[in-house]
């Protein structure tokens, strides 16, 4: 399932609409980290409401994708972790590796976070 | 639903459909809320493990009874190379492939019950359990 990725002013979002397989993720990642550039986006945000598990693989390929599009200009925020998906995760062990990763609650909130960012 | 469903492993696309499975017969069972998700992380840890140490396995499904009790088993298997330090395997951490060392340890933070047997050149079986 390909996550479409939508241009908003000076942000791209990335709405995950069902569950990824690794490949899909890598090719979100792949797609996210090159339209930063194509598009001169200065925010990233991707949306993970639908996701109901967040394993090892999924959350170490969202912080990288992090990172990368942090060192190409963007700041990226994961928005909409579910409340047992984020019980799971700390339960996993998996918070210490998405500690340098920013976060918000919703869409909004994510939104909100990138303004302050970029525009404050 | 059947009582017992197999679902083998051998490419990532097989993950989400082990999971996915997994997480349809726990709630069958009665499992809700946090621990559908809690199963179903840990079956994609596991089937994750399979493809990245032994390439091809399978994950095995099954309702369990205990008394009055209702659960559910959770087994992965392969015939790959082993794990020739199971203690050292089961550290926060360790990895020796490019997972981030938190498959093994962390399905059994997850689960209630935990049992690994490996032997080298022969395989291993990770066995988890969650009760109701």
């Amino acid at each position: 399932m390909r996550v479409p990725i939508l241009k908003q002013g000076d942000y791209l979002i990335a709405p995950i609409q069902s569950a990824l397989s690794d490949a899909d993720f890598l090719r979100m990642q792949n797609e996210l980290v090159d339209q930063v550039g194509k598009l001169r986006s200065r925010g990233v945000i991707v949306d993970v409401t639908a996701l109901d598990v967040m394993d090892s693989f999924a959350t170490r390929t969202l912080r990288s994708t992090a990172l990368m599009t942090r060192l190409r200009g963007a700041e990226t925020v994961i928005v909409g972790v579910q409340p047992e998906v984020a019980f799971s995760m700390v339960q996993l062990g998996l918070t210490l590796r998405m500690e340098d990763v920013e976060t918000a609650l919703d869409l909004d909130e994510g939104l909100a976070f990138l303004d302050r960012q970029t525009k404050g | 639903m059947a009582d017992e469903m197999r679902v083998p492993i051998s490419t990532d696309a097989d993950i989400i459909t082990a999971r996915q499975k997994g997480r349809a017969l726990a709630e069958w069972v009665g499992f809700s809320g946090s621990d559908l998700t809690i199963i179903a992380s840990a079956i994609s840890e596991l089937a994750r493990n399979i493809i990245e140490y032994a390439g091809h396995g399978e994950i095995i499904i099954r309702l369990a009874e205990r008394g009055a009790r209702r659960g559910i088993v959770i087994v992965a298997r392969d015939d790959g190379p082993g794990i020739p330090d199971v203690a050292l395997a089961m550290q926060d951490g360790y990895s020796t492939g490019k997972g981030l060392g938190l498959g093994l340890p962390g399905a059994r933070r997850l689960m209630d019950e935990f049992e690994i047997v490996s032997e080298v050149g022969k395989g291993t079986t990770v066995t988890v359990g969650k009760w109701r």
